[in-house]
Parts: structure tokens; C-alpha cells; sequence
């Protein structure tokens, strides 16, 4: 277990850690036992066309994930500016205001051990939301990452009813605070993203890249050489709702 | 054939003229109440649904509650067109024109409330423009303007003496187009497999049944409605032969409600929900005992049945009350389904700020709930208007043994 732990926290800083190594010299890479830094950093390169050669996915640890950390929320929330992000939806009450990823605390009843965990679009490979949308406004992207063409939305919500993960949210009120790589509005349905305009630059997602205790590793599930599949292949994880057979992007370990 | 031959060409069908100011009141209030649905829309869509009860939790508020009622409604209201033409009852041929004129406007009606309670009703045409057809949603915009498109014609075969031929064949098709409707307005549901309150196939014939019975009772409140201000003879052969009907439809959905709660109860998985509708307290609980089976089902269908209630004003508190009961079906199932919370972690108790592991919290909004209304004046505003336009109406239903 300690190996695992350890193998999170260097995949995680694995971005900063590479370029540093890399002005280092690149001499002090070899840190884990089984993992390559240099494959660590296992972003899309910046400009490389969205493909299906790559699926892009999550792996957290719920042990990792500490009690009464809000990074990865604070963090979504700046970059991609909702919740406290933004300036916006001063007259939605609490229940209408938008929550891309929200930390869930879970107990089991039986023998009360509890943690947390971030839950967010868990970018299914047969996504609900896009079977029921009437417009075709969800969709999914070649590298699997699922979202919201805004342009073209209705705001029917029907996404929001097939979503198993309450991962969806309905802009209840006009905006005018945005960030511009994020455009939201209202009477619209938006989800995470999984920060695709930053992938697409060869960067991180946010919420991964401010975790500090390690919880969450990125990368990409169809390179059997990325850390993550590495990582998938050698512990145990579970998906949410693996009933459903949705195949998600994002997998839990330490459930 | 003989028989229905002279009885097709005994019954004269005329405009409704022969009323009193009463007619135009109430025309007017139906005016007024569909003027207020739209102001109530607009308000709506200008601020943003946070002026409503809705939220990330119940995405689907009142309006889908009017709006899926309406649209069953119009479903079922054919019902009474169905019977006269396709399995060739002629007592109910005379009442066919009214049926499919109820059906289309009730479906207009819903369709419009389901319109203009979108995020961004402005974006209609992006709806007709882009399909997915993988969608159970797009199939419902296809079957409901189909739907328009069939009873239309069947009307047309009902109107134009040389297309009469093509009644049946016609009669035929929006019949079954009309089932096809339901199950999929039902499936709407149907398809949410995450939701506990959903995963059923019954809820397609329950669908169907609750249309059948809903559609009927409307039908004979207008019928009704229409004859006693016009003076014109309304016979006690047919309204008792139309309660007999709506009390069968009653008893056939009650009995559909039973077999979707006992099935869910024999999943496991979804003791949960069953025990939050049926003996909970919430809400839900009330509406469904008090609601949906006492004052929805068993008291109309006793008005219906027994002996000792003969008159008119009895066959109309029945079909309120199966209105009302209908009513009650869907909010518990649309509402009610939304507020039980989804599980995550099966067999984990999960809480966070974005309302996990609760149920989920809804009060209706007043604009909601005069959207709603709206969609339901304008369905009625837009029959009682036609049938003073054109001859939808026979002349006199009265009793054959008086005629
Ligand atoms: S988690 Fe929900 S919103 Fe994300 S892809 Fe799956 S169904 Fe769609
Ligand atoms: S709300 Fe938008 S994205 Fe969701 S199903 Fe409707 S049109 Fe599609």
C-alpha cells in the first residue's frame, strides 16, 4: 500500500518534477520502481489534434484524499470560473447554483470507516447523457472526454435526469462573469470538462495539478505505458456505479 | 353495416352557435388564464429558472407534470374515436370528431408547456434542426408531431363525405400511432436506468392505461360542458356507456400502479424508493394513498359505478376526481422520482454540498404553476373556439329510444 501512495504523489507532481528533472540534467529520474518520469508527464502535446489514439482518464485514492481539503474544488472553480470562481449567480439558491466537482464524504454503515472522495464527470466511454440528449448537444470527444456544446443545447435537462453521478448542472440565471476558454450561460447544461482546453495545450487538469496529498493521477487509459494504466493494472479499482457498465474515465481506488 | 350506415347518416353534426353570454365568459377566462401561462413563461425564461422551485436536484418541475399530463391526455381523449371507428361501435361513432379535435388540442397544449419551460425555448429550431436519433426524446418530437399529422388526417376522412371510406383505415393508424406515443412518453422514464424510481418496463402500459382513463374523463367534462350551454340533448345512454368506460380504465391503471409497486418492492435494490413513495410520510406518501388511489381512483370509480349515483353533477365530480388522481400519478412518479436521492457507493451512506445521499427538496413556484394552467386553458380555449367554427359537434346525442 505504501508503494502505491508513493507512486500517486510522484505521478502527481510528475509535470513539475520532469521539468525541473529536465534542467537538472535529467540524472535524478529514476524515483519509483516501475515508473518512468518522463512518461509521467503523459499529457497530450500541445497542438496535436484531438484523436481516439488517446482516452483520457482518472485514477483517485480515496485514502489519499484528505478530510476537509477543498482544493481540487477551489481549483476547478477559479479555472474554470464558477462558485467562487466567479462573480456570477448571486440570485440561485444553493441548490441551483452549479457544482462541477464537489467532494463527497462516504461512511460505511457497517463498519464505520469513512473518506472522501472528488466526484465529477466521470467521462463515460456510453454515456447516459448523450444517449437521451434530444440535439446531440451532449457529446464526446474523440479522446473520450465527454461535454456540452453550448451552441447548440436546449436546456431540456434530460441529461441531467440520465446522468448517474448528479455530474451535470443547469445555469439557472443569466452570467457575465467568464472565463473565456469557458464560456457558460444560462438556461444551459454544463459538466467538467476534464480541463480539455488545457490537455489540449499538453497541461494537466486543475484540480489534479493542485492536489496535494497525491489523490489524483491523469493521464491516458489507452497507453498501456502511462502511468494510470500502469497504475490500473497493478491495484485494485472500481468505477461508480459499475453496474451501470458505463466504463468510466474515471476510476476510484481504495474503495 | 346496415345499421351503421343509417346511424352515420342519421347524425348532423353543426357549429356551436346557439349559446348564451356564458359561452363567451368563458371563453374569455381561458383567454386570460393562457395569456397569464405565457407572461408566466416569459418571466421565467427572461430571469432564468432560478425564479422557480426547480434546481440541480428537480430538474423537472410542474410544468413537465402538466406538460406529460397533457400529452397522455390527448393520447387517450382519442380514445372515444378509436372505439367508434376502429372496432365499429357505432353508439360511439357521433362522438368521434370531438375525440380527435381534444386529442390535438391537449397535445398542442402540453407540447407548448414543455416548450416554453426549456433553458432556451429560443433555440426551437436548433431542436427540429439537430437529431439525435439515438435519443427517446427526439422519437417523442417526431411521434407527437406525427401524431398532429395522423389524427389530422383521420379528422379530414371523418369531414370529407368521398374519404369516408378511409375512416377506418385511418381511425386504425392514429390508434396505434397513439400507443406507440404513449409507450413513448412513457419510456421517456423508462430509459433513466440510473434512477431507482425509473428502472421499470410496466411504466409504459401504466402509461397507457392512466392516458385511456385521463383522456376519457376530460372528454366528458367538455362533452358535457359543451351540450348543457348549447341546451342541446345530451343522452343518459351515452354519458352512462363513457363512466362505465372511465371506471374500467380507472380499475385497469389502479391495477398497473399495484404491479409497479410490487415489482419494485421484489428488487431489493429498490426498497428504498418504494418505501419513501408508499409509507414514508413525505408528500409523495399522501399524494399516492390520499391522491392517486382514494380520491383518484376508488371514490370516481364508486360515482361511476354504483346505482345510487345517478345525475350529471356526480359523472362530473368523478371525472374531476380521475383528473386529479392522473395529477397525482405524475408528480409522485416525475417529482417524487427526482427527490429520492440516486445511490453512488451502494450500501455506503454518502453526504456533500452538492446534496448527496438527501431528499431532494421542491416547492412549486406560482409562475410554474400558471404555465401549467396555461397549457391546460389553452387546450380547452382552442376546442370550445373550433367547434363553433366547424361542425364538430353532432346536433343531439340523444337517447335512441327518445329519437
Ligand atoms: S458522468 Fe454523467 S455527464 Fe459525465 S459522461 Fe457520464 S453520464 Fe455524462
Ligand atoms: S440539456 Fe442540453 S445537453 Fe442536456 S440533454 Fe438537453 S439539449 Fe442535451
Amino acid at each position: 500500500m505504501s508503494q502505491v501512495k508513493v507512486e500517486f504523489h510522484q505521478a502527481d507532481l510528475s509535470k513539475r518534477k520532469l521539468l525541473k528533472a529536465a534542467s537538472l540534467g535529467g540524472a535524478a529520474l529514476a524515483v519509483a520502481p516501475g515508473i518512468k518520469l518522463f512518461q509521467a508527464a503523459h499529457a497530450k502535446p500541445d497542438g496535436q489534434p484531438v484523436t481516439d489514439k488517446n482516452r483520457w482518464g482518472l485514477l483517485i485514492d480515496v485514502n489519499r484524499c484528505a478530510d476537509g481539503c477543498n482544493d481540487c474544488v477551489d481549483a476547478c472553480q477559479t479555472e474554470n470560473g464558477w462558485g467562487s470562481g466567479s462573480t456570477d449567480e448571486q440570485n440561485s439558491r444553493d441548490d441551483q447554483k452549479a457544482q462541477w466537482i464537489r467532494k463527497v464524504s462516504v461512511k460505511d454503515p457497517q463498519t464505520r470507516r469513512e473518506f472522501n472522495m472528488p466526484v465529477m464527470c466521470q467521462h463515460c466511454e456510453n454515456p447516459p447523457c448523450q444517449d437521451v440528449c434530444p440535439t446531440g448537444a451532449s457529446f464526446q470527444r474523440e479522446d473520450g472526454i465527454s461535454m456540452v456544446d453550448r451552441h447548440i443545447c436546449i436546456g431540456c435537462r434530460y441529461c441531467m435526469m440520465a446522468c448517474p453521478y448528479k455530474a451535470r448542472s443547469f445555469v439557472h440565471e443569466a452570467l457575465s462573469d467568464q472565463r473565456a476558454h469557458q464560456p457558460r450561460g444560462k438556461g444551459c447544461v454544463e459538466s467538467c470538462t476534464l480541463c480539455a482546453h488545457r490537455v489540449d495545450k499538453g497541461k494537466i487538469p486543475a484540480c489534479v495539478e493542485s492536489c496535494q496529498h497525491g489523490a489524483m493521477l491523469f493521464g491516458d487509459l489507452n497507453d498501456p505505458q502511462s502511468p494510470i494504466s500502469t497504475k490500473l493494472a497493478s491495484i485494485p479499482s472500481r468505477q461508480l456505479r459499475e453496474d451501470l457498465k458505463l466504463n468510466t474515465g474515471v476510476r476510484y481506488t481504495g474503495i | 353495416m346496415e345499421s351503421k350506415m343509417a346511424m352515420t347518416k342519421k347524425t348532423a353534426y353543426e357549429t356551436v352557435s346557439e349559446h348564451g353570454l356564458s359561452y363567451w365568459l368563458v371563453l374569455a377566462v381561458l383567454a386570460a388564464v393562457t395569456g397569464i401561462g405565457f407572461l408566466a413563461a416569459y418571466y421565467m425564461e427572461h430571469n432564468g429558472h432560478y425564479v422557480t422551485g426547480m434546481n440541480n436536484q428537480i430538474v423537472w418541475g410542474l410544468p413537465h407534470v402538466f406538460a406529460i399530463f397533457l400529452i397522455i391526455a390527448a393520447s387517450g381523449a382519442l380514445n372515444v374515436a378509436s372505439v367508434g371507428s376502429v372496432f365499429g361501435k357505432v353508439e360511439y361513432k357521433p362522438l368521434g370528431r370531438l375525440s380527435g379535435l381534444l386529442a390535438m388540442c391537449l397535445l398542442v397544449g402540453g407540447l407548448g408547456v414543455l416548450v416554453l419551460d426549456l433553458g432556451r425555448p429560443d433555440r426551437l429550431i436548433t431542436a427540429m434542426t439537430y437529431f439525435n436519433m439515438k435519443s427517446i426524446f427526439t422519437w417523442n418530437i417526431l411521434l407527437y408531431t406525427g401524431f398532429l399529422g395522423v389524427v389530422g388526417l383521420y379528422m379530414m376522412t371523418m369531414f370529407i363525405k368521398s374519404w369516408g371510406q378511409y375512416t377506418k383505415a385511418a381511425g386504425t393508424a392514429a390508434f396505434i400511432w397513439r400507443f406507440v406515443l404513449t409507450t413513448g412518453t412513457g419510456s421517456i422514464f423508462g430509459f433513466l436506468v440510473a434512477r431507482q424510481g425509473y428502472d421499470a418496463a410496466i411504466l409504459a402500459p401504466l402509461f397507457i392505461a392512466a392516458s385511456l382513463s385521463i383522456g376519457t374523463a376530460i372528454y366528458m367534462l367538455v362533452l358535457m360542458w359543451i351540450y348543457k350551454s348549447t341546451g342541446r340533448d345530451l343522452g343518459d345512454e351515452v354519458m352512462t356507456r363513457l363512466k362505465r368506460l372511465n371506471a374500467v380504465l380507472a380499475v385497469a391503471t389502479l391495477f398497473f400502479v399495484a404491479v409497479y409497486h410490487l415489482t419494485n418492492l421484489y428488487i431489493t435494490q429498490h426498497h428504498g424508493v418504494q418505501g419513501f413513495i408508499l409509507v414514508s410520510g413525505s408528500v409523495y406518501t399522501y399524494l399516492f394513498w390520499l391522491g392517486q388511489v382514494l380520491l383518484g381512483t376508488l371514490v370516481p370509480v364508486a360515482l361511476f359505478w354504483s346505482p345510487s349515483f345517478t345525475g350529471r353533477s356526480s359523472i362530473t365530480a368523478g371525472a374531476l376526481l380521475i383528473i386529479l388522481g392522473g395529477f397525482s400519478m405524475l408528480y409522485v412518479v416525475i417529482i417524487g422520482g427526482q427527490a429520492y436521492p440516486m445511490d453512488l457507493i451502494s450500501g455506503m451512506q454518502v453526504t456533500s454540498s452538492f446534496y448527496d445521499g438527501e431528499i431532494a427538496r421542491y416547492t412549486p413556484s406560482l409562475p410554474e404553476l400558471l404555465l401549467g394552467l396555461g397549457g391546460v386553458a389553452f387546450a380547452v380555449l382552442a376546442t370550445l373556439f373550433v367547434v363553433k367554427v366547424l361542425p364538430f359537434v353532432p346536433q343531439s346525442l340523444a337517447d335512441q329510444s327518445e329519437a
